[in-house]
């Protein structure tokens, strides 16, 4: 052992300055927030809950062209879907098991229509199961409801598409 | 009706040693939590009653009402006694710890005798447990566990010889007020440092926590505990940090004493004292565990027979040397 490592370990150089750090450290600004009270930023891209949109007019975006539930790869997608008295296609019905999707962001990609998007929200937990298995009117509320941000969020992310 | 009187006169002095005791394990707890993430800039429990000071009864709280669940091949019996004989014997020790002049539960005159064998018991219940439990990692935690703190027990036993050589009396009481004009830790600051290291590995904390290595031994003698039993494990644990953190200060830090013969100082009630130097050192032991990585099982083993036991043993001859040349011997012995 070199004579200046022994004079170290002897007056535990090394741990006294990794103790002054570590004090000094303690009066630095916390790098973590106050989570439940205190949010940190999501990204536009961020995949959270999903919503189905409607155009300005109150119309449902969705045409029922199932290229979602195709690509979707966790097939937690069910559509059905028949012609309105106005002669266009729409869903009857549009189901999401959240608990089989894997929030991957296919069925937003493959979308024509920007109707199925994934939004910023991610604190969805439910007490049972069966809440988490999302209808169709689940999903036009959430797109209700986050319509501002979705909107907001489609036009940041559209240069990079 | 004199010796009833008696035992509920006894009964109140041990409540009001161990309510505040148990109070306190469970402040200490909150503390350790918060220092650890203070150091690694994390905010630590804070929702929790003001400034989360409330977690560890929140923690407790939770812990009670969860199922306890007792291994079909454990040994039944040991394995609910080990945690019952861990806390038990944290919390004995605390019997003797002056906290002034006249504030001891039990002023007896091998004091520090008693300490050190109540915390040599502490094994006991660690061992059982990992033995009971009758499962891998449990048994190699207290086997690990076992042979860590006897290690560790030789040195600090020989440095207690170092104070008890410059007291002359085993008495807890007579040691600290030896120290009236110098504290221990000035002459003997050396045996501070190690018995501090000792007390670590006593502990069973980082850097020295290999029994609970998590990587290799998932909890290791905790591992098959649930519920109130843990909870007792880790009441246990933290009580006797706490009465090595008591011990360290009475040994060295002069006690109750106030750090100077100046009358102001004299104003603060001498328990005070001693729990300021209670937390200072238990501030230690969080600053410590937050800063160092574990030991290897070889290191740990060469750092306590091959480093710490010679070099108390050589200070335990200069001490007496230096005591026997200077004339400066206790008049006790």
């Amino acid at each position: 052992m070199k004579l200046s490592r022994l004079f170290k370990t002897i007056f535990m150089i090394d741990f006294i300055s990794g103790l002054l750090i570590a004090i000094k450290e303690v009066f630095k600004s916390k790098k973590t927030i106050n989570y439940p009270f205190e949010k940190g930023q999501v990204s536009p891209r961020a995949r959270g809950e999903h919503a189905l949109r409607r155009y300005p007019n109150g119309e449902e975006r969705c045409i029922a062209c199932k290229l979602c539930e195709a690509v979707c790869p966790a097939q937690a997608i069910t559509i059905e879907s028949s012609e309105r008295e106005d002669g266009s296609r729409k869903t009857t019905r549009y189901d999401i098991d959240m608990l089989k999707c894997i929030y991957c962001g296919l069925c937003e990609e493959s979308c024509p229509v920007d109707a199925i998007v994934q939004g910023p929200n991610f604190e969805f937990a439910t007490e049972t199961r069966e809440e988490l298995y999302y209808n169709k009117e689940k999903l036009l509320e959430n797109g209700d409801r986050w319509e501002n941000i979705l909107a907001a969020n489609i036009k940041a992310d559209n240069p990079y598409r | 009706m004199n010796s009833l009187y008696i035992l509920f006169d006894e009964i109140y002095k041990i409540l009001f040693l161990l309510i505040p005791v148990l109070v306190t394990v469970a402040m200490i707890v909150w503390l350790d939590r918060r220092v650890w993430a203070f150091v690694q800039k994390r905010r630590g429990p804070n929702v929790v009653g003001p400034f989360g000071l409330l977690q560890s009864l929140a923690d407790a709280l939770k812990y009670m009402f969860k199922e306890i669940i007792i291994p079909a091949s454990s040994n039944k019996i040991i394995f609910i006694l080990a945690p019952i004989i861990t806390m038990t014997l944290a919390l004995v020790a605390w019997a003797v710890i002056p906290f002034s002049e006249n504030l001891v539960l039990a002023d007896i005159n091998v004091g520090i005798l008693y300490l050190f064998a109540i915390s040599s018991l502490g094994v006991y219940g660690i061992i059982m447990g990992g033995w009971a439990s009758n499962s891998k990692y449990p048994f190699l935690g207290a086997i690990r566990s076992a042979a860590q703190m006897v290690s560790y027990e030789v040195s600090i036993g020989v440095i207690i010889i170092n104070v008890l050589l410059c007291v002359g009396s085993l008495n807890l009481n007579d040691i600290v007020l030896a120290q009236q004009n110098m504290w221990f830790v000035l002459p003997l600051f050396p045996m501070f440092v190690i018995f501090f290291i000792s007390a670590l590995a006593e502990t069973n904390r980082p850097p020295f926590d290999l029994p609970e290595a998590e990587a290799e031994l998932v909890a290791g003698y905790q591992t098959e505990y649930s519920g109130m039993m843990y909870a007792m494990f880790w009441l246990g644990e933290y009580a006797n940090i706490l009465l090595m953190c008591a011990m360290a200060s009475i040994l060295f830090l002069g006690g109750w004493l106030p750090p100077l013969e100046i009358e102001a100082l004299s104003i603060v009630p001498s328990p005070v004292w001693l729990i300021f130097k209670i937390l200072f050192l238990f501030i230690l032991f969080a600053l410590v565990k937050a800063i160092v990585p574990r030991y290897r099982y070889d290191q740990l083993m060469k750092l306590g027979w091959k480093i710490f036991l010679p070099l108390s043993l050589i200070w335990v001859v200069l001490t007496a040397g230096y005591l026997l040349y200077f004339d400066l011997l206790p008049e006790q012995i």
